[in-house]
């Protein structure tokens, strides 16, 4: 087992170095300059405008910003942004804690609802509850965020007042009140994003647990006169999540690079709305950064998920 | 209320912060009057010793405050409500854009002026009719008291006496001339540099006077330390920063200033937080005794949030459709503040040929345009611009139909030129042209088709405003092929790119521009045919002649204007060059854009101006009732 976890982490290297290969190459010949909103004004004149073009080293080619930007990366140094001339590093650590907050209480609220969800659906099959959960899972699955979004400010904010429509992150007010202001704002977003991702996850392990409770060992273990909960707990459940594991792994790299438009419209500082300013704005030392973690986040998730299949099914071996 | 008597007891001893008492006083959940009792007193508290020494050495008309009561109300026993530093609780700003860096010099966008601002001064900020009004220093130079040579080759300031940065250092001349050696400085790549590259020297004649003298007589000096290209920076903090090093320094996210307030709190592309600086020059002021300003989002939910609802008490640059405003205002809280604009959107009409290669780049200087070169053709292009309808249907308050491309100040716009929409009359200069409707109804002269490309950044009021256009163009016969490209694309400098606004490989495009100096030379320059000012290859496409027109009288005007004193002959000058832009329809003129910013209903002395940062006042901000 061991082995098998070196091998493949020393494999995920050479996959990482391509993808930022990739992704540099991408951002270096996407057109685009992070001084664009200075075009016109006649204070800052073209000749300045590239000048400081050039002392960002945009002007340099392709595989020597590469170089200046690997050698310095796996010296653990993510460099400075364009935009605000300050360790990129620093703007990440700034925006880590909300991005967990919000995304994550939005995850673990969807896979606290959706597996017993997707179990009661899965074994009383075609009953109410199964067809109500069935369409509510629908609706939520094809309710874009940016609708429900806009949609719960309107309603909750601009119509009833009960939310606020902007989320600050620098609420300092001590004791119960300044918790609760930190968890009403909150409220809109993750509940945006946990609709989505619930309905989801209800869908796969309602259908993974309806393969299952048609198995033969499922019969087994009901002739062999075990009560109802301990089949379904015990044999049909640990089977059927192996497929749900593997997608609740691999969406929580998600977690810490954030929901860019969900962040958007609600202007949560999270990962995700400073990915999108920094695409936004040229800097690509901001935008590399993000894409080359979450690149990581998601090879070495995917070894995770491929762990946690031995775990719950002995069959699988690794070696 | 005995919690409430115990804190009022706990603030006179100046045993607790104003920070503090604003937490407790909110956790007891007071209410707003009685939590600016309490601030009030202890604004008393923090005031009276760190104020004293300014209070002592009062410059006589020094303070710009224009109609606020005197200092001498900070002393009286009883909190007097009107002048009571601190007493506003916080002030919520909202900014769709979030800024991302806190030196101006550094800026990368108008937002990082406008966070800069409330810490960072100029020596003088500039008042929506384009007066320059004192903010460090004591009066405005002028002909009249000796400030301004009168060659026009040098300027002599007077700086406020008694004035220190927030660190209790004091402001003296020297720092006026460390931040010219830190711009000038071509390594620190300070995005202000434009406006002091005309600067030959910068001298402290002593602590509080300091003297500038430009290469060549210059009427424009007041493009230097004013305004938001102007702050000041403290020679304590920056002097080992200067050059490359500029951009490590912490300052760039913490600055120290002068203004009224200093930073408690900055995330770069999220929110700044400002407590009150203690050691502000003007005992009885700032008003708010903090200000959150949030970044980020969107224009229309901007608008929302301070005209709807009322969560935040001011919005800046509210760029949303007409009719959008119009419904928030009527069912909301707060009110759409509008301030005429310096900036004009227009078609640019280009004089060379973007279809003919030669050596290596199109639109070259030298090879004119097939038909845009002939003025029948490019009158006929103006009068098939509906300028009205397009400004009352998308721009709404936000902007009205011109007919010149310089609008401000008051002073230079000319009243010599108007506009009309005229399709037929359009034809018909088409057709004295030469240019006749073709079998499939577009026009054509020996075999050329009138086929034009129509570019412009992408903007949903852009791409409406290039549909009503092009409608217009092609009833005509003029065929017209719209194109919109990515506003930083379109935007770059970057001399690769084909598709920039400075290329200019297309027939006619569109965007915005307008002047940043009250002696508007500057944007003057956008026509000056001299062939350096001429994008094109040579120079990395960096000029400002984007059309590449090229006109003698022009230019002789032009030269002139750079160096005239006078202001009558500076007036004749102006309108001069203007008219000529326009009767030789070099550019259209559409729509004379307004600023608009929402804003609650009870904030006051906000006093916006087109020339400077919205926040340039925040001083003097305040909220009634």
């Amino acid at each position: 087992m061991t082995r098998y976890i070196v091998r493949r982490l020393l494999t995920a290297i050479p996959t990482l170095v391509a993808i930022s290969m990739v992704i540099f190459t991408i951002l270096a010949l996407a057109p685009g300059d992070p001084l664009a909103e200075f075009a016109v004004n006649p204070s800052v004149p073209p000749e300045v405008r590239q000048r400081i073009r050039k002392s960002m080293g945009l002007d340099d080619p392709i595989p020597v910003r590469y170089t200046k930007w690997f050698t310095s990366i796996i010296r653990g140094d993510f460099g400075y942004s364009f935009r605000s001339r300050s360790p990129v590093s620093d703007l990440m650590m700034q925006r880590l804690p909300t991005t967990l907050y919000v995304i994550g209480t939005a995850y673990l609220i969807a896979v606290l609802l959706a597996i017993p969800i997707g179990v009661i659906s899965a074994v009383r099959q075609y009953s109410v509850f199964d067809t109500v959960a069935t369409t509510l899972a629908f609706i939520g699955f094809s309710l874009p965020t940016f609708f429900t979004g806009l949609l719960f400010i309107l309603l909750f904010s601009v119509k009833l007042g009960w939310f606020p429509m902007i989320y600050r992150a620098t609420i300092d007010e001590p004791g119960l009140r300044g918790l609760w202001l930190k968890i009403e704002q909150a409220i809109m977003p993750i509940t945006v994003l946990a609709l989505f991702q619930t309905a989801a996850l209800t869908r796969y392990t309602r259908a993974s647990m309806l393969e299952t409770i048609h198995q033969d060992y499922v019969r087994t273990a009901r002739a062999k006169g075990l009560s109802e909960l301990t089949v379904i707990s015990r044999h049909a459940l640990r089977n059927a999540l192996i497929p749900v594991v593997t997608i609740i792994a691999l969406s929580i790299p998600g977690i810490f690079t954030g929901a860019v438009i969900t962040e958007q419209i609600f202007r949560v500082p999270g990962m995700g709305s400073l990915l999108i300013s920094a695409i936004n704005d040229n800097d690509t030392p901001v935008i590399m950064a993000i894409t080359i973690i979450f690149s990581a986040l998601v090879v070495l998730f995917n070894l995770i998920a491929d762990v946690l299949y031995g775990v719950l099914d002995p069959r699988i071996k690794y070696e | 209320m005995d919690r409430f008597e115990e804190l009022q007891q706990a603030v006179l001893k100046g045993s607790l912060s104003r920070r503090e008492v604003l937490k407790r006083a909110a956790a007891l959940g007071l209410s707003a009057s009685a939590i600016a009792a309490l601030l009030a007193a202890c604004a008393r508290q923090e005031a009276t010793p760190t104020q004293a020494p300014a209070a002592a050495t009062p410059a006589p008309g020094a303070t710009p405050a224009p109609a606020t009561p005197t200092p001498a109300t900070a002393a009286t026993p009883t909190p007097a409500p009107a002048a009571q530093r601190g007493q506003g609780g916080l002030l919520r700003l909202l900014w769709w854009q979030a800024p991302t860096i806190l030196n101006g010099h550094l800026a990368q966008g108008s937002k990082d002026f406008d966070a800069s601002r409330p810490v960072l001064e100029p020596l003088a900020d500039v008042n929506d009719a384009g007066e320059l009004v004192p903010v460090l220093a004591a009066e405005i130079p002028s002909l009249e008291n000796g400030g301004v040579a009168k060659d026009g080759t040098s300027v002599t300031w007077k700086l406020k006496q008694g004035v220190v940065w927030s660190d209790g250092t004091p402001f003296t001349a020297k720092d006026v001339v460390f931040t010219y050696q830190y711009v000038i400085n071509e390594a620190t790549t300070a995005t202000t540099v434009g406006n002091y590259t005309n600067i030959q020297s910068v001298e402290a004649v002593d602590d509080h006077t300091v003297k500038i003298t430009f290469k060549e007589p210059t009427p424009a000096w007041m493009g230097v330390f004013v305004g938001p290209y102007g702050y000041i920076l403290p020679e304590h903090i920056l002097k080992d920063y200067v050059g490359e090093q500029a951009r490590n320094a912490p300052f760039n996210l913490n600055p120290i200033g002068t203004g009224p307030f200093k930073v408690r709190e900055f995330r770069p592309g999220d929110v700044v937080l400002y407590d009150l600086n203690e050691k502000f020059r003007e005992p009885d002021k700032p008003f708010f005794a903090e200000v959150e300003l949030k970044g980020g989002g969107d224009a229309t939910s901007a608008a929302r949030a301070s005209i709807q609802t009322g969560e935040v008490d001011f919005a800046w640059n509210l760029q949303v459709e007409a009719q959008v405003l119009k419904q928030l205002e009527q069912a909301g809280v707060g009110r759409l503040i509008v301030t005429p604009g310096v900036s004009v959107e227009r078609i640019l009409i280009n004089m060379t040929d973007p279809r003919t290669e030669v050596e290596g780049e199109r639109s070259k200087l030298g090879v004119p345009h097939p038909w845009q070169s002939d003025l029948k053709v490019r009158q006929a292009y103006a009068l098939l611009c509906r300028r009205d309808q397009i400004a009352d249907q998308l721009y709404g308050p936000a902007g009205k139909a011109t007919s010149n491309i310089l609008v401000a100040p008051e002073r230079f716009v000319s009243k010599n030129t108007k506009w009309e929409f005229n399709p037929d009359r359009a034809a018909q200069l088409l057709d004295e042209a030469g240019w006749t409707a073709g079998p499939d109804g577009v026009r054509q002269k020996d075999g050329k088709r009138m086929e034009i490309v129509y570019q412009t950044s992408i903007n949903p009021v852009r791409q409406k405003t290039q549909e009503i256009i092009k409608a217009e163009f092609e009833k005509v016969g003029v065929k017209v092929q719209i194109k919109s490209v990515e506003a930083s694309v379109f935007f770059s400098s970057d001399p690769g790119n084909p598709d920039t606004y400075a290329h200019f490989y297309t027939d006619i495009q569109m965007y915005t521009n307008g002047p940043s100096l009250t002696y508007p030379i500057d944007y003057m320059i956008s026509w000056w045919g001299d062939e350096s000012n001429i994008p094109q290859k040579a120079n990395n496409w960096s000029g400002n002649n984007i059309e590449r027109w090229q006109n003698e009288e022009y230019d002789r005007l032009f030269e002139q204007a750079r160096r005239e004193l006078d202001p009558d002959k500076q007036v004749e000058l102006f309108v001069g060059m203007n008219d000529l832009v326009i009767e030789n329809v070099v550019e259209i003129p559409l729509v004379h854009r307004n600023g608009v910013s929402g804003a609650a209903k009870n904030l006051e002395n906000l006093e916006l101006s087109r020339w400077t940062s919205d926040l340039w006042n925040l001083a003097n901000w305040r909220r009634s009732g």
